[in-house]
């Protein structure tokens, strides 16, 4: 049966909290553990995690809005329950509610902006207020939208970034340990960018993967010259594959070969994945955000070229879904463009492993018989979850790896 | 809000295109309503202003259509004009659109009440001049809604008289065709009689304070028309200002400022502006502010005296129906208790119904670039259009301006041929924010003049196909 979910105590003596985005939209699925939204106090941005899975149904507190503790915020539904008397549910409730409308609502606004994210997941919003929260780097789910049936408009990305300048720069998450404040760092001629909000997911995660997750990293050295040979003949052939799709290509071959990379780690159990969604790190004018392929282990190297290059055009427009981002079991971050020999990456969460890849450059290397030979070389750099991966089995992946990588035809084709 | 304390809900004043759609719309939402009229419903738009214009500027199509018939191949003797025709017909047409007014009224329940009106105390409406002696000379309504327009500018020394001196009343019950005429204003109003007049075969002459005609619209569209309407032959006094005027004979003399110029004519049309009816409102008796004829509200209606409320002209420009009609839905539904989005200024089209055809929506390429905005400016004539070369009527152009950043439609600008019917599409446009990429993706049917609207959007990123 429907039970409401409630606005959590982030933190003692907080009487009430924003919800500053949904993470799950209407009709979403809800495991148990998943985030289903971030609430801000004045002190902290938390995750608020549904204790029980299920779906959710109606949102009862849009984003952008504040809550009292206790409050009912959303409905959760049981799975196949389809819709449910959300008044018979909220009936002998203490009030509770939206506590105020947010400080920028002016007072022509509607009282209570109906959340954009409809049933469907599908956020609305105009053409114009689309491409002006991609320009700035502001997700659109997040905002509540005043236009007719809750559409975001023009307004309401201004007004969002507006908010976001006058907000306060502070959000350090609660889970971190409290430390004094830092002396200021600003000195006369600095300026303070205030955060959008895809900075500070950034920041909350990757802080969240680097403090949580044991990395540890293992490093292997590839021989390119069969690769870039092949891929010169597939251009010649009028194709365009760039390097990094065959390595996308070539990272879903070797786990598909090693079973035991191909996990995720939960606190209830080990999940072993039946096929591979490798995500590819993609850097906007806004920040980092990493786009899924998915199936890559099914799809062709031409589909896998053609669409990372959708995705990652959809990305620098700030295009992307939140179901073209979220998910994925396995993340390429690429550097080797910008020159960058080798680098160790962190951990795209809840993933187990990340490859970043350096730059393909000519190398001398022992050739056989003591002889010497100068040929171009790719370093690649595994990082791994050491509660899901043991080394030797991230060994075995990073050579199957590496064995594709130096003999593509053969895994490729 | 239904209290017995009072006789009305909602209580309108002037009956107008924002003074009748605001009582029809109260009375939709189950407000009791009554609205005071101390002349016709439908106010100067429908009686004396956007509807009768119309109906003339169409016999001066019709004539200068059939004089050009022979270009299409129809061969027809010399059209007579017959004035008092035209006017009796233009005349019907607004007495068909009045009875329509008050037959929707009556169909929502609304009482009307044909009498003069003024505020008394807090929620009390007086009235006067009312012809039947059983109604009440006073009744209290819980909110109260100004609607009772603006009316002509009257200029010193030219006081409206139907021989010689018109003003858009007389300029639309003619008695007689003059052979001269002064128009003295070449806004919409003033060049719309101009066209019509000159159609007509009158000798025009507009004096013009601005230094180009149509002011408010997009400078390259005020150089089109005032190059188009003195190729039709009317004389244009641009940056001129009249200093003085004597009647002598039947015989206008206007001086324009510079003194080097005196023009003669029997009758002088003036359009110089429009002022607001604010006077014996009983306003004194509020807190409700008025500002140099215009009534101070808020962006849904609200005066400074609660429960008190002032809609189109009355409230201040632009002075359009549509944008009264506009204002009177939100100011009621904010009232009934919703919660209406203010009309956006920028986004209310504005029409010249002058030959050639003028229409806008937006900022003007100066505006926009005044506002700091980098800008894509888009332009595509109607000689390059296919259907405007099948009408035999390529006059014109349509401008877009585009904010060069964010692909936002900031403006559209079009003169030419039944360039009033199009400007919709902009209008819906800019409405549901679409940017230039979703212009560029919509198919404009074939043949259609409104492809340039297409073309002029493609042409502002270098992309026009038939340039």
């Amino acid at each position: 049966m429907a039970t409401l979910l409630r606005m959590p105590e982030v933190s003692a003596n907080v009487e009430s909290a924003v919800i500053v985005a949904w993470a799950k939209a209407e009709g979403d699925a809800v495991a148990a553990g998943d985030c289903v939204a971030e609430i801000e106090t004045d002190k902290a941005v938390v995750e608020f995690v549904s204790e029980s899975a299920g779906r959710l149904g109606r949102v009862l507190v849009a984003a952008g809005h504040e809550a009292r503790v206790g409050a009912p915020v959303a409905v959760l539904l049981d799975d196949g329950e389809r819709d449910v008397d959300v008044e018979a549910l909220l009936a002998g409730q203490p009030a509770g509610g939206p506590l105020k409308e947010p400080a920028s609502a002016g007072p022509a606004g509607p009282a209570s902006p109906a959340p954009a994210a409809a049933a469907s997941g599908r956020v609305f919003a105009s053409p114009l207020a689309r491409r002006l929260a991609a320009q700035a780097g502001l997700p659109l789910p997040g905002l509540a939208g005043s236009g007719p049936h809750g559409r975001i408009v023009k307004r309401d990305v201004q007004a969002a970034l507006a908010r976001a300048t006058a907000a306060r720069p502070s959000t350090a998450p609660v889970e971190t340990a409290v430390v004094p404040e830092p002396a200021p760092l600003r000195v006369p001629g600095d300026v303070a960018v205030p955060h959008s909000a895809m900075r500070r997911t950034i920041a909350r995660r990757l802080l969240e993967s680097k403090t949580t997750i044991p990395h540890f990293y293992l490093r292997s050295e590839c021989r390119m010259e069969a690769l870039s040979a092949l891929r010169r003949q597939i251009n010649e052939a009028g194709r365009h594959v760039s390097i990094n799709d065959i390595i996308v290509k070539a990272v879903a071959v070797a786990l598909m070969d090693c079973p035991d990379m191909n996990v995720t780690w939960t606190d209830e159990a080990l999940i072993r994945h039946a096929g591979v969604d490798v995500s590819v790190a993609v850097s906007t004018p806004s920040g980092l955000i990493t786009p899924v392929v998915r199936g890559v282990h099914d799809k062709s190297l031409s589909r896998v070229s053609a669409e990372i290059a959708a995705l990652a055009a959809r990305a620098r427009e700030g295009r992307l879904s939140p179901q073209e981002y979220q998910g994925g079991s396995f993340t390429v971050s690429n550097l080797g463009m910008y020159g960058t020999t080798e680098f160790a990456a962190i951990i795209n969460p809840p993933q187990a492993a990340i490859l970043a890849v350096g730059a393909i450059e000519r190398r001398v290397v022992a050739g056989p018989e003591g002889s010497v030979e100068v040929t171009p070389m790719m370093t690649v750099t595994l990082s791994v979850d050491h509660r899901a991966i043991d080394g030797a089995a991230a060994a075995k992946w990073l050579d199957a790896f590496r064995r594709v990588i130096e003999n593509p035809l053969a895994a490729l084709i | 809000m239904k209290s017995v304390d009072y006789d009305y809900d909602v209580a309108v004043i002037g009956g107008g295109p924002g003074g009748y759609v605001a009582a029809l719309r109260a009375a939709q939402l189950g407000l009791r309503t009554a609205l005071v009229e101390q002349a016709d419903l439908g106010g100067i738009c429908l009686n004396w202003g956007c509807i009768p214009t119309k109906a003339l500027l169409r016999s001066a199509d019709v004539l200068r259509l059939i004089r050009s018939a022979d270009r299409y191949g129809v061969a027809v003797g010399a059209p007579v004009a017959d004035l008092s025709a035209m006017v009796a017909r233009s005349r019907k047409v607004a007495s068909e659109l009045q009875r329509g007014v008050a037959y929707l009224l009556k169909k929502n329940g609304v009482e009307v009440i044909h009498a003069r009106a003024s505020l008394g105390g807090a929620g009390s409406v007086r009235l006067e001049n009312v012809p039947d002696s059983a109604h009440a000379r006073s009744f209290q309504a819980a909110h109260v809604i100004l609607a009772t327009g603006a009316r002509a500018r009257v200029l010193p020394g030219l006081d409206p008289d139907p021989g010689s001196v018109w003003y858009y009343r007389e300029a639309l019950s003619p008695g007689f065709l003059p052979p001269r005429m002064v128009v003295i204003g070449a806004g919409a109003i003033g060049v719309e009689f101009a066209s019509f007049y000159h159609a007509l075969g009158v000798q025009v002459h507009i004096v013009e304070m601005a230094d180009r005609v149509l002011p408010p619209e997009d400078e390259e569209i005020s150089r089109h028309v005032a190059a188009a309407l003195s190729k039709q032959g009317m004389e244009l006094h641009l940056g001129a200002r009249m200093i003085g005027s004597q009647r002598a004979g039947g015989v206008w003399r206007i001086q324009l400022q510079g003194g080097v110029r005196t023009l003669e004519a029997e009758v002088v049309l003036v359009a110089a502006g429009i002022v607001g009816n604010h006077e014996d409102l009983g306003l004194e008796r509020t807190a409700v502010r008025v500002e140099r004829s215009h009534v101070v509200t808020d962006a849904l209606g609200a005066t400074h005296e609660p429960g008190v409320y002032a809609i189109g002209d009355l409230a201040g420009a632009p002075w359009l129906a549509h944008k009264a009609s506009h204002e009177a839905v939100a100011c009621v539904e904010a009232i009934a208790g919703g919660e209406p989005h203010p009309l956006d200024v920028m986004r209310i089209p504005a029409c010249t119904y002058s030959h050639p055809q003028v229409a806008h929506v937006g900022l003007t390429e100066a505006q926009a670039r005044a506002r700091g905005r980098a800008v894509r400016v888009g332009r595509f004539p109607f000689t390059a259009n296919g259907k405007a070369i099948a009408l035999g009527d390529t006059e014109g152009f349509v401008k877009v301006v585009m904010d060069a950043e964010s692909g936002e439609l900031l403006g559209a600008h079009m003169v030419g041929a039944e360039v009033t019917e199009m400007i919709q599409g902009y209008a819906v446009a800019m409405g549901l924010e679409a940017t230039e990429e979703d212009l560029m993706q919509t198919v404009f049917p074939h043949p259609t003049q409104s492809e340039a609207m297409h073309e002029a959007v493609l042409s502002a990123y270098e992309r026009a196909l038939h340039l």
